[in-house]
């Protein structure tokens, strides 16, 4: 596959791992942010193959996972609603919530329906007129356009009953949250290269210039992340720290301008609500006054309940990097990709997840 | 509705008696089915292979084959995974009642050829039909018998460190091509369930080395499960290479775009197998001389340390660990 | 969740398109991407283009880590 296969050469990836281990001496830890990096990067074994000085450690860059249980229990709630079709992207159907799941939900009656687009969802809607379409909107800066694209769509179309229930999240906000808590010492950041396709390089300039972490926009091959690393060790051995774009083939400084536009037409920031991290300032998109006839948090009567979450899991922690799956008590034992305690194990880019599948030590 | 099967074909009066005539025994036809007995009779000696299997696959056609193909060539593979000659096959029909009597038609033709090719005989049958919504068109339930030659001795269990494991070809493309009926996945070359009858290639694997120890067909689950359960089976590891694990580029895209590992993919024409290291080259070779085995490979090798465990070795050089599949990323695909 | 593949452009018909990736043809949404154009290469994230790949800074990237490599093997 074109753009694919190229970029998972073994023949390059062994002269990019000779360099990182020539030139790396400085001891240091560095974040990849997107959970498409983790998976990459356990799925490859790369924390294997790269020296001992360079520390890798997730961050909270799975939608699934930084969804706040009291966000799923609404979506959980809005699905029990008479005549309401619930669309959502597969990954949700099965997170546990306070006290059910989508897949549960299901299995008690609910109409829950996974789409790998949005379109379909507009097609659902069209197809299913005495219905209300839900579209569970999950997402970083990737994924919100196209749901603002769906919105103007259903406008153009005068569909009037999609709506979208929307618990996007927006990336900066929560990095300068995860840098300003301290918890972490990070020397590095390895950047999300599809959320930077759409915004651009700029938004990370903050890393480097008001807290001195070099920054690099990756993509998802194996070789992206090895590229990346490589350009990381670069700016910490010559004392530099700036914003460089790895994943030049797919991202542009200034990102997607049709793609942020049509953003800011149908949503605003607003606070959300982070698993694990609390609520981050502008750090959520909320549907603007004029398409709020598209809501689904206005349009419906539904009661979400309290939110709880479960003991024993430290889902929030891991997200925070702070600590890793093995820490915690419940990891391959109570919480398993069958029988999955918290989000991190459920959602295939949770950091759990990649680690229970690829990275479990060979005696566990 | 003429042309639909109704409640009464399966009641075991004129319509079921007429059904049986015209549209089974005419395709099906053997001297044992043919006597219409309650029970099919012969005469066995040496060690018998037994085996049963339901099949519930939605589509019921699908690119490449179809739910009659499919029965045939399970139960089939079934036996010859434990080194038998297939001989005969018990056929039973679970048919949701509307079901048009051209698709039926279709199948029973799909099953005829299909055993044909395999060499097999259906020897007896049943044929009940449900109330619409019972069923989904149609459910196929079939039992397989076949005979062990003296000297071969096949379980999951006989792996041995230094062992070799060989598959016969390109893994993922029944679950894909079923996949893609269902999603309206559309292929510039449209690719197609590889759902084949694999007795003939295990005949010759046979005969050129008796020593195979382990053989198994990755259906449900994909090669990583199945590699796995051979693993727990004969408490030893399994260490495979990522760039001899042949996959189409068709299958890898389906896989890349809709999230999916082809490891973990439903096979339904291939097999792994598990022999010692002196015969790899030539039970290979008689592999690649078979239709079902010509893009045949050893993708691993058998170890003592960590029993249990599947390791590959990435494109990276660096290993991971192969999982068994959890939970179910494409349900009813067999 | 930010899976996005690179698809090739065989037709355009308003704001939609028909995609390939690997021998797969898919309807891709340009509502993001209205610059692009047939032969285009672009990220396709669930059933929108969200860029257009730009084909010649993946060549320059294969090209710098080609020397790389070359390098590695001069001192290896």
């Amino acid at each position: 596959m074109k753009f694919i296969t190229e970029f998972r050469r073994a023949d390059l990836a062994e002269g990019l791992i000779s360099q990182i281990h020539r030139r790396s001496q400085t001891p240091v830890r560095f974040m990849e942010f997107c959970g498409g990096h983790t998976v990459t990067i356990f799925r490859y074994g790369i924390r294997q193959i790269l020296p001992s000085t360079i520390e890798m450690v997730s961050g909270p860059g799975c939608p699934i996972c930084v969804t706040a249980n009291a966000d799923l229990d609404k979506a959980i709630a809005l699905a029990h609603v008479p005549d309401v079709i619930i669309a959502t992207f597969g990954d949700m159907i099965k997170v546990p919530g306070s006290r059910s799941s989508l897949q549960q939900a299901k299995a008690d009656g609910a109409d829950v329906r996974m789409v790998y687009s949005t379109m379909d969802a507009i097609k659902m809607a069209e197809e299913n007129p005495t219905k209300s379409v839900i579209f569970l909107g999950i997402g970083f800066e990737t994924t919100a356009p196209t749901i603002a694209a769906s919105v103007l769509q259903a406008e153009d179309k005068r569909i009037r009953n999609y709506y979208v229930l929307s618990l996007h999240k927006l990336c900066p906000p929560v990095i300068r949250a995860i840098l300003d808590s301290g918890e972490v010492k990070l020397h590095g950041l390895i950047c999300p290269g599809h959320v930077s396709a759409i915004i651009g390089s700029h938004p990370w300039e903050f890393i480097a210039r008001d807290y001195g972490i070099p920054c690099v926009v990756s993509g998802f091959e194996p070789l992206d992340i090895l590229q990346c690393v490589d350009m990381l060790v670069d700016q910490i051995e010559i004392g530099e720290s700036k914003v460089e774009i790895a994943y030049r083939r797919g991202v542009r400084p200034e990102g997607n301008q049709q793609a942020l536009k049509l953003m800011a037409q149908v949503f605003e920031p607003c606070p959300a609500t982070w698993r694990g991290i609390g609520e981050v300032t502008d750090s959520g998109l909320k549907i603007r006054k004029e398409y709020q006839h598209f809501d689904a948090e206005l349009a419906f009567d539904f009661d979400p309940g309290l939110p709880y979450e479960p003991s024993g899991c430290i889902c929030g922690d891991i997200l925070r990097g702070v600590k890793t799956p093995f820490d915690c008590q419940l990891f391959a034992k109570a919480c398993t990709p069958q029988y999955p305690v918290g989000p991190c194990m459920v959602s295939s880019e949770g950091s759990c997840a990649a680690c229970y599948h690829y990275g479990r030590d060979f005696e566990g | 509705m003429k042309d639909r099967i109704l409640l009464a074909h399966g009641s075991g009066g004129r319509l079921a008696h007429e059904l049986v005539e015209k549209s089974f025994l005419q395709a099906f036809t053997n001297p044992i089915l043919a006597k219409l007995d309650d029970s099919a009779v012969f005469d066995f000696s040496g060690r018998l292979a037994f085996t049963t299997d339901s099949y519930v696959i939605s589509p019921i056609f699908f690119p490449g084959g179809d739910i009659g193909k499919l029965a045939v060539c399970g139960t089939v593979n079934d036996l010859a995974m434990s080194g038998a000659q297939p001989l005969y096959l018990s056929l039973s029909f679970i048919i949701e009642e509307g079901l048009p009597q051209s698709e039926l038609g279709q199948i029973v033709d799909s099953i005829q050829n299909t055993a044909k090719e395999a060499g097999v005989k259906i020897a007896t049958g049943d044929t009940k039909v449900v109330n619409r919504g019972s069923a989904d068109k149609l459910f196929i339930n079939t039992a397989g018998i076949g005979i062990i030659p003296q000297r071969v001795d096949i379980s999951g269990s006989n792996a041995t460190p230094g062992d070799r494991v060989l598959l016969s070809g390109p893994i993922g493309d029944h679950g894909i091509a079923v996949l893609s009926q269902r999603e309206g996945l559309r292929f510039s070359t449209q690719l197609e369930s590889d759902c084949a009858p694999l007795n003939s290639l295990v005949a010759e694997m046979l005969e050129a080395s008796p020593n195979i120890h382990c053989l198994r067909d990755p259906t449900r689950g994909g090669l990583a499960t199945t590699l796995n359960e051979l693993a727990k089976q004969s408490k030893v590891s399994i260490r495979i290479e990522e760039e001899k694990v042949p996959v189409r580029e068709e299958v890898l895209a389906a896989c890349e775009m809709l999230g999916f590992d082809p490891l973990y993919i439903a096979n339904e024409g291939k097999l792994v197998a598990i022999l010692s290291a002196e015969d790899a080259d030539k039970v290979l070779k008689a592999m690649r001389e078979n239709p079902y085995g010509k893009d045949a490979s050893i993708i691993g090798e058998v170890r003592a340390e960590h029993p249990g465990r599947v390791v590959m070795k990435t494109c990276l050089g660096a290993s991971r660990i192969v999982d068994m599949l959890v939970g179910d990323p494409l349900p009813r695909i067999c | 969740m930010c899976l996005a593949i690179p698809a090739l452009i065989k037709s355009i018909e308003g704001k939609e398109a028909e995609a390939e990736i690997g021998g797969i043809i898919r309807r891709v949404s340009l509502w993001l991407t209205p610059e692009a154009e047939v032969g285009d290469y672009v990220l396709v994230h669930t059933g929108y283009a969200i860029n257009v790949l730009d084909q010649e800074e993946a060549e320059e990237t294969l090209r710098l880590l080609e020397e790389i490599a070359e390098i590695g093997g001069d001192e290896g």
